[in-house]
């Protein structure tokens, strides 16, 4: 596994004006070997993500949505096609932060040691590391559990250590692969706000995935809809509802028919992939 | 209405106590005054065992919830010094042979006299003569202390199973989490390794002996000791660190977490719980081990103590030595869960985990 397969040799595709894409992803594939022969799990996907933009993306089980975050993050190597990310001039700055499931949160660190893991591993001094964990522990409503263990903390706070821990590292990109997808629905809902408050803040690069239509709409720009296996482009949704949203974004007409719309396109694929689990 | 439901539940379970009671205390009785406890002891004691249980458990309801921790913690004491006391009593009444069982009393009396006493043939005890430790320590200074040291037959066992442990500990320690990370390595020593895992280690100590320039000497015993643990403690440290939940790694690796700081801030603490598992386990056969080898080869140590009051008959003494072992055992226990507390902050309040073997 390499980590620069997202930067370094794909610089030179960047154009320098505002307009270009953050991410430029032309025709990537993925194939995995295994003992029945290889296994494609992405063929042919094309994405395009702007600097700022929220971008939901969403398939169904076994698509290779998963699979491209990991490519993005570096935990993976395409196995064919191009992906041009436009970074910025800070070498610093880490290209990528990727928020995982809750139990991706370290054990054995304490809240203020996994949410400062990035900044530590980057060589960020302790002191000020902890000053910036401190801040982001504020922010996600932690503070009192600063020098708790996780196991120590509901699922949902878990995941808010989760996400701190990708925000204090302050990636160009944040990846979402599927955070809230443990937790309950009502913890998931809680989440979901406090998700659009701490990104209308920031308003990073956010390249999210789900499988829920609803979220998807919620907190995206855009959505852009995978087939099942293997994954390519299916659809694609501008979500022009207006910032900043809110629980209530949910209650609004053009939320209903806009989940609903999307669900038409993709309810042929889900079909599809139950089917071939069968 | 539910109040005296509870009443009646509660005056059922007192009814039930002591009705098992009077069960308990007329069996007991009838059976002594017939003199019919020689022929029937074992029925008896397994009878009075299952008495005990419906006794417990119609006394368990009864306990108020605060105290049920109490309860509980005297079930566990108190079933112990019941069996104790049964032994004793048994031994009394004539029906089981001071020779083979010498009872509790004597053989605490025998570890006393082995703790304070001189031993003429070996001239050796269980601790060796520390009274004699500040003049000699004036005299000849560490090089008495040693000497002293090396009268204890507690002292020779501790040290083999300690050196043994240690030097068969860290090198299983490394090999486990390069097999763990590298499935090169993995698949070159996996068959070789559960090959050597599966033998009795006990049956290397006569080739450590021609190994070894003095086969008398400490040095095939620890080696049998290190060895011992090497293996268990290399297949636990491998399954730890392959068992890794991979999104761990990744996080890790996504964090920008690479080579010495990947494995001190990830791979080792991810591990470490199932390598305590593996060093728990190898701690175990270390003792098993070392007492086997004093047996056969040794004029030393718990084992050799315990061997030869066999062989000139002195029960009790024999006794002694294995409750010694016992001691040892949960002693050396107790401090590698001591370590495991002070290392692993995290799981301090967590059940503790099993070892995978």
């Amino acid at each position: 596994m390499s980590t620069d397969t997202a930067n370094g040799p794909h610089n030179g595709a960047a154009s320098p004006h505002g307009a270009a894409p953050k991410i430029h992803a032309v025709a990537v594939g993925k194939t995995f070997p295994s003992s029945h022969g290889p296994v494609e799990a992405l063929h042919n996907f094309s994405l395009d993500i702007y600097e700022g933009e929220f971008l939901s993306l969403v398939g169904p089980s076994g698509c290779g949505k998963s699979t491209f975050l990991r490519i993005l993050a570096g935990l993976a190597e395409e196995s064919s096609g191009t992906i041009s990310i436009h970074r910025e001039a800070n070498p610093t700055r880490p290209l990528s932060g990727m928020v995982f499931q809750e139990y991706a949160v370290f054990p054995w660190k304490t809240v203020a040691e996994n949410v400062a893991f990035g900044l530590h591993m980057r060589g960020v001094s302790r002191s000020e590391r902890t000053a910036i964990a401190a801040d982001w522990i504020d922010r996600v409503g932690l503070r009192k559990f600063a020098r708790h263990y996780p196991h120590q903390l509901s699922g949902g706070m878990r995941q808010r250590v989760g996400i701190a821990r990708a925000l204090a590292n302050d990636p160009e990109i944040l990846l979402m692969d599927e955070p809230l997808g443990a937790l309950d629905a009502q913890t998931r809902t809680v989440l979901q706000e406090q998700l659009l408050e701490l990104w209308q803040e920031g308003r990073k690069t956010v390249l999210y995935v789900t499988h829920s239509i609803e979220e998807a709409v919620l907190l995206g720009d855009r959505v852009v809809l995978m087939t099942a296996h293997p994954g390519t482009n299916k659809a694609e949704f501008d979500i022009p509802l207006e910032r900043p949203r809110s629980l209530k974004t949910t209650a609004e007409p053009e939320f209903a028919r806009l989940s609903y719309a999307i669900w038409e396109s993709l309810r042929d694929e889900v079909q599809r992939s139950i089917e071939e689990a069968e | 209405m539910s109040r005296t439901q509870n009443e009646d539940r509660r005056t059922a379970h007192t009814v039930r106590l002591v009705r098992s009671l009077l069960l308990f205390a007329g069996l007991n009785l009838v059976v002594t005054l017939l003199g019919l406890w020689p022929a029937l002891w074992w029925i008896m004691a397994l009878g009075n065992f299952v008495l005990l249980v419906i006794m417990a458990e119609a006394a368990a309801p009864l306990v108020p919830g605060t105290r049920a921790h109490l309860y509980e913690q005297t079930l566990a004491v108190g079933f112990p010094i019941l069996l104790l006391l049964g032994w004793e009593l048994l031994v009394a009444g004539g029906i089981l042979s001071p020779d083979w069982f010498p009872p509790p009393t004597r053989i605490a009396r025998a570890l006393w006299e082995l703790s304070t006493e001189q031993n003429p043939f070996t001239d050796t005890s269980l601790f060796g003569r520390p009274w004699l430790l500040p003049e000699r320590i004036a005299a000849d200074g560490a090089a008495g202390a040693a000497a002293l040291a090396a009268e204890s037959h507690l002292f020779a066992t501790l040290m083999r199973v300690f050196l043994g442990f240690l030097i068969g500990t860290i090198p299983g320690l490394v090999l486990g989490v390069a097999m763990g990370l590298s499935r090169t390595i993995r698949t070159m020593i996996d068959a070789t390794l559960s090959a050597f895992y599966v033998l009795p280690k006990i049956a290397i100590f006569p080739i450590m002996m021609l190994v070894f320039p003095n086969p008398f000497g400490e040095g095939p015993k620890i080696a049998v000791v290190a060895i011992s643990a090497f293996f268990l403690v290399t297949i636990n440290t491998m399954v730890g660190v392959r068992d890794i939940e991979p999104v761990l790694l990744e996080a890790g690796r996504n964090y920008g977490a690479r080579g010495l700081r990947m494995f001190r801030h990830v791979v080792l603490p991810a591990a470490l719980p199932v390598i305590f598992g593996g060093l728990r386990l190898a701690l175990g056969t270390a003792l098993i081990v070392i007492i086997a080898i004093e047996f056969v080869r040794s004029q030393t140590g718990v084992g050799f103590l315990t061997f030869y009051y066999w062989e000139i008959l002195a029960p009790e003494k024999m006794y002694a030595g294995l409750v010694v072992v016992m001691i040892l055992g949960v002693g050396l226990t107790a401090g590698l869960t001591a370590l495991e507390r002070l290392v692993m902050p995290w799981r301090r309040d967590v059940k503790q985990k099993k070892a995978k073997t």
